[in-house]
């Protein structure tokens, strides 16, 4: 399956500034045409999430039952398609196991020609898609015409799918409008939404009477019994199965359930999950062939229920185009789980911004297609635009069985990494400088981004010249051809004094560990070390204010940017040194304390792939967002009059009453973004909290030249709220705070930093 | 089957913007008559929904073609079918596919009015898959569960009506005592509210 990954990467230097402007190029084109229709429909579908699953009595339950039973249906895969194939069979259909795309469309087009079809009626199917099986078709002769109102308005106007249940989302009333004006010439031309419909129903609906044969995708197969369920909501997948007497079901292998009451979680979970609704108009539930008469629309003396059903044949086309190979890979086999209901699209900030002509592939789109066109198309495909999942991870909670979609995206830039190495690139200059695990070759952004742990240590050690040198123009310039670092952002300045040597510097603990109520170590992440200090300092003084016993020992990065940069050796390696780090004081019975939430999130999820479950489970357990501990001291007896309540008055006065905060993606994702909020509060602020899930900047995303327009855009909806807000703005991430400074104006702080005392 | 609360099912109906008339099987065909537009087609009660209905008092009015041909579903404003199953929690009713026609007829019209025994209420997703399992296993069914309207917002607003009806009206029997079902029905802010007839 990765054999196509051999290819390599362009790999010179030149050649890679050249993509670069490619690729910002089409995405400044998308956000200019498609951005704005794309943005307005995938996040009111994220809001009717929200609202929908929120309906629920037990939502997590729900969850959890759907995602065993896919769990069990592609373990026992193989023996689920021998069983629907004797179902189907004995109530008269036929099963078809295709290899691939070819196979696929060779029968198909068989089909077509003995039934000696002239016309094909096909309801949305992303699977059918997949294979192209309208080109071969076509090719044959047979007339296709897509039924699904969005599908038939791609079909006219030779466009591609923007995403994969709405697929016709970046297309405005107007466009439609002028299209149908353009290719029908109407009398009185349609242009209402209503009139629209209208002309569409009359049109299809004719197509549909005079048609031979009727395509449909499936959504779930249940092996027991041969029974389908389709998930719709115009009704044209009704009409395309009854209107016609031969019904040709295409669909991906990992669609098979064991049994129909297996359905009952997945039908209330799709569309809440998806657009928003309880559930869509239509779940058809067949049993092919299908016991409805064929209505012969030429006869109109006979009785519709004379028309015998006797006629009607079942094509079930089983897809394989690899997803068994899928099955045997244990970081793709997830992706087959996936329901196709679009919560990851709706829910991701880049999708949000570009939608799936930028973020997707041959077929499929938003996070989970990066491990739906690994396994289809091969690792080329995902590499295309396997970028734009930055890992902020707001899909997860979205996924209605549970995929860790971040992870195979960052799994899947691994092997592209590996598969384009190139021993020609510039490694000599960097072996010493970012002495990384993986192997030679990779893009010099990745390494950079991927190696900041050691990069920002040196840029201490040489502070201020590293500083006065990374900001120079000419440098900026090089850096931005040669590391596609975009000049536009300012790039962190490094502290001569790290929070390490500060807090050796005042003489270590000033709480005795006799008289603290407990014991605990701030983590000096990276950049809290070396480039925000002032945070790490506020964090030490508000625990301490609160009767806790603080260290600040030296210990290695989290290895969260090279898991950024799908360097899972390097970050694999970092974790095991600083869990050996941490691990003596973790026998302590000490608490870690950490500021930055996305090495909390890294400890809380990532953790659990590289440790051993007990250390994973002993650092999960003993680690807190600073936030979240200051809430638990306070929670448990300990002062509040020790930590900093607003005083009078608004305006830049960081201890102003009103506070405008942005909880870090991840930070949310992790369910620890709300203790902020609640130690604000209970300290007497006033609190408003963001919208937006994610800001866009995403680590080291919104640095890299070919994004640096679609991280902006990203984080516009920030700027519509908070632009001109006269609170204070907070935000624990440090990325964040690079955007919201960028967008704001604001020089956002930690919320620690507003409630720690000032000495 | 588990119970259900037709209160439950009436208020998901009114949500989703379909009316409901709720009486007993006797005031069937006066029921259907008000909220079927013309000309309707449909098909016998007994032979579309579940095998009670076929010795119930509930009929079809008249007016209704019950053998329709295809000229006369095309040329038909409304459709009258009965539904199998209705699950309260969704608003949804369970249409049968079968040789009959009830599949075509609740389809290609611009008013589908269905008719429902409270009898066959359950409460949730999971019991309707309950009932249905066996069904297939052992007969092959095919099961449509409609939910409102036939709707699509492919064309840059929410518009029902996109293939299949633009309304629906849920005609739903009780079991008989007539004064029992009033009080019920008369809870309901979703009863007999269609306009046009």
């Amino acid at each position: 399956m990765s054999s196509d990954a051999e290819t390599g990467g362009s790999g010179t230097a030149e050649a890679d500034g050249l993509d670069r402007e490619t690729k910002a190029d089409r995405i400044r084109e998308l956000l200019a045409t498609e951005g704005d229709a794309v943005a307005a429909n995938t996040r009111g579908f994220n809001e009717g999430r929200y609202e929908s699953t929120g309906r629920l009595d037990d939502y997590e339950a729900l969850k959890a039952e759907a995602r065993a039973i896919k769990e069990d249906a592609i373990e026992r895969l193989p023996d689920l398609i021998d069983e629907v194939r004797e179902t189907v069979e004995t109530n008269g259909g036929t099963v078809y196991l295709a290899d691939d795309a070819a196979d696929a469309n060779r029968y198909i087009s068989e089909v077509a020609a003995e039934r000696g079809a002239e016309r094909a009626v096909k309801s949305k199917s992303m699977t059918s898609e997949e294979i192209e099986v309208n080109d071969a078709l076509a090719a044959d002769g047979v007339e296709v015409v897509e039924t699904d109102l969005g599908e038939w308005v791609l079909q006219l106007a030779d466009e591609e799918p923007s995403h994969i249940v709405a697929p016709a989302i970046h297309k405005s009333r107007e466009g439609i409008a002028e299209l149908f004006a353009e290719r029908f010439d109407p009398d009185d031309p349609p242009e209402t939404a209503e009139e629209l419909t209208m002309f569409a129903r009359e049109r299809l609906g004719e197509l549909i009477e005079g048609a031979d044969l009727g395509m449909t995708g499936a959504n779930f197969i249940a092996a027991d019994s041969g029974t389908m369920l389709l998930v719709t909501s115009e009704g044209n997948a009704r009409k395309t199965v009854t209107a016609t007497d031969t019904h040709v079901a295409v669909a991906g292998v990992e669609k098979l359930v064991p049994t129909v009451e297996d359905f009952s979680p997945f039908v209330e979970l799709i569309g809440r999950s998806g657009t928003g609704q309880d559930v869509t108009s239509y779940i058809s539930t067949l049993t092919p062939p299908v016991d409805s008469p064929v209505p012969d629309f030429d006869d109109d003396e006979t009785p519709l229920a004379a028309d015998s059903a006797d006629d009607r044949e079942f094509h079930l086309v089983l897809i394989d185009n690899g997803r068994l190979a899928m099955r045997d890979d244990e970081t793709l086999k997830e992706t087959l789980y996936c329901i196709r209901c679009s919560a990851c699209s709706n829910a991701c900030g880049n999708f949000q911004s570009v939608g799936g002509h930028a973020f997707g592939g041959e077929t499929y789109s938003g996070g989970i297609a990066t491990g739906w066109e690994a396994g289809i198309e091969g690792l080329d495909t995902a590499a295309e635009f396997n970028d734009l999942c930055t890992g902020c991870s707001r899909c997860v909670p979205a996924c209605p069985v549970g995929i860790d979609i971040p992870w195979i995206n960052t799994a899947v830039r691994d092997r592209i990494n590996r598969g384009e190495a190139d021993a020609s690139q510039l490694d000599w200059a960097f072996e010493e400088l970012v002495p990384d695990e993986e192997p030679g070759g990779l893009d010099l952004a990745t390494r950079l981004i991927g190696n900041y742990a050691t990069l920002a240590e040196w840029g201490h050690k040489t502070a201020p010249v590293a500083n006065r040198l990374a900001n120079a123009g000419p440098l900026r310039a090089l850096a931005e051809r040669v590391a596609g670092i975009d000049r536009r952002r300012d790039l962190p300045a490094f502290a001569s004094e790290s929070l390490v040597e500060w807090f050796e510097a005042r003489g270590g603990p000033a709480v005795s560990a006799a008289e603290a109520i407990r014991e605990a170590v701030v983590y000096p992440d990276t950049a809290t070390n070396y480039v925000d200090v002032d945070r790490g300092k506020a964090t030490v003084r508000a625990l301490e204010a609160l009767g806790v016993h603080v260290r600040v020992p030296d210990l290695p990065g989290s290895g969260r940017p090279p898991l950024s940069q799908g360097m899972i050796a390097t970050a694999e390696a970092a974790t095991e040194d600083l869990y050996a780090g941490l691990a003596p004081h973790l026998d302590a019975g000490r608490d870690v304390v950490v500021i930055e939430p996305s090495d909390l999130a890294t400890f809380r999820r990532e953790y659990e792939r590289f440790l051993p479950e007990d250390s994973y489970d002993r650092l999960a357990d003993a680690s807190y967002d600073a936030m979240e501990y200051a809430f638990g001291l306070l929670e448990n007896g300990a002062d509040p009059a020790a930590l900093r309540a607003p005083s009078e008055g608004t305006g830049p006065v960081a201890s102003g009453k009103r506070i405008a905060y942005h909880p870090h993606c991840q930070a949310r994702t992790v369910g620890v973004g709300e203790y902020a909020t609640a130690t604000f509060e209970r300290l007497g602020y006033d609190v408003r909290v963001s919208d937006t899930e994610c800001c866009g900047m995403a680590g080291s995303f919104g640095y890299k030249t070919d994004y640096y327009e679609l991280s902006v855009d990203v984080g516009e909806p920030l700027r519509e709220q908070f632009g001109d807000t006269d609170r204070t703005v907070v935000a624990p991430g440090t990325s964040c705070t690079e955007q919201l400074d960028a967008l704001l104006d604001a020089a956002p702080r930690h919320p620690i930093e507003v409630i720690a005392p000032r000495k | 089957m588990p119970l259900a609360d037709a209160s439950t099912f009436t208020r998901r109906l009114d949500d989703l913007g379909v009316a409901v008339s709720a009486g007993p099987p006797a005031e069937c065909a006066a029921m259907v008559d008000a909220a079927a537009g013309e000309p309707a087609v449909g098909v016998p009660l007994g032979r579309s929904g579940p095998d009670g209905l076929a010795d119930s008092p509930a009929t079809l009015p008249e007016r209704v073609e019950t053998d329709p041909t295809t000229g006369d579903l095309r040329r038909a404003h409304t459709g009258v079918t009965a539904a199998s199953l209705g699950v309260a929690e969704y608003g949804s009713v369970a249409l049968e596919a079968d040789a009959t026609g009830t599949e075509p007829v609740s389809l290609f019209v611009d008013r589908h009015v269905v008719v429902l025994r409270q009898a066959d209420l359950v409460p949730d997703m999971p019991d309707a898959f309950d009932w249905l399992g066996p069904r297939t296993r052992e007969e092959s069914v095919d099961v449509v569960f409609a939910t409102g309207p036939s709707a699509t917002a492919d064309m840059g607003g929410l518009v029902h009506g996109a293939h299949g009806p633009k309304e629906v009206h849920v005609v739903l029997l009780g079991d008989g005592d007539a004064t029992d079902e009033r009080t019920a029905a008369a809870d309901e802010p979703a009863a007999d509210t269609e306009g046009d007839r």
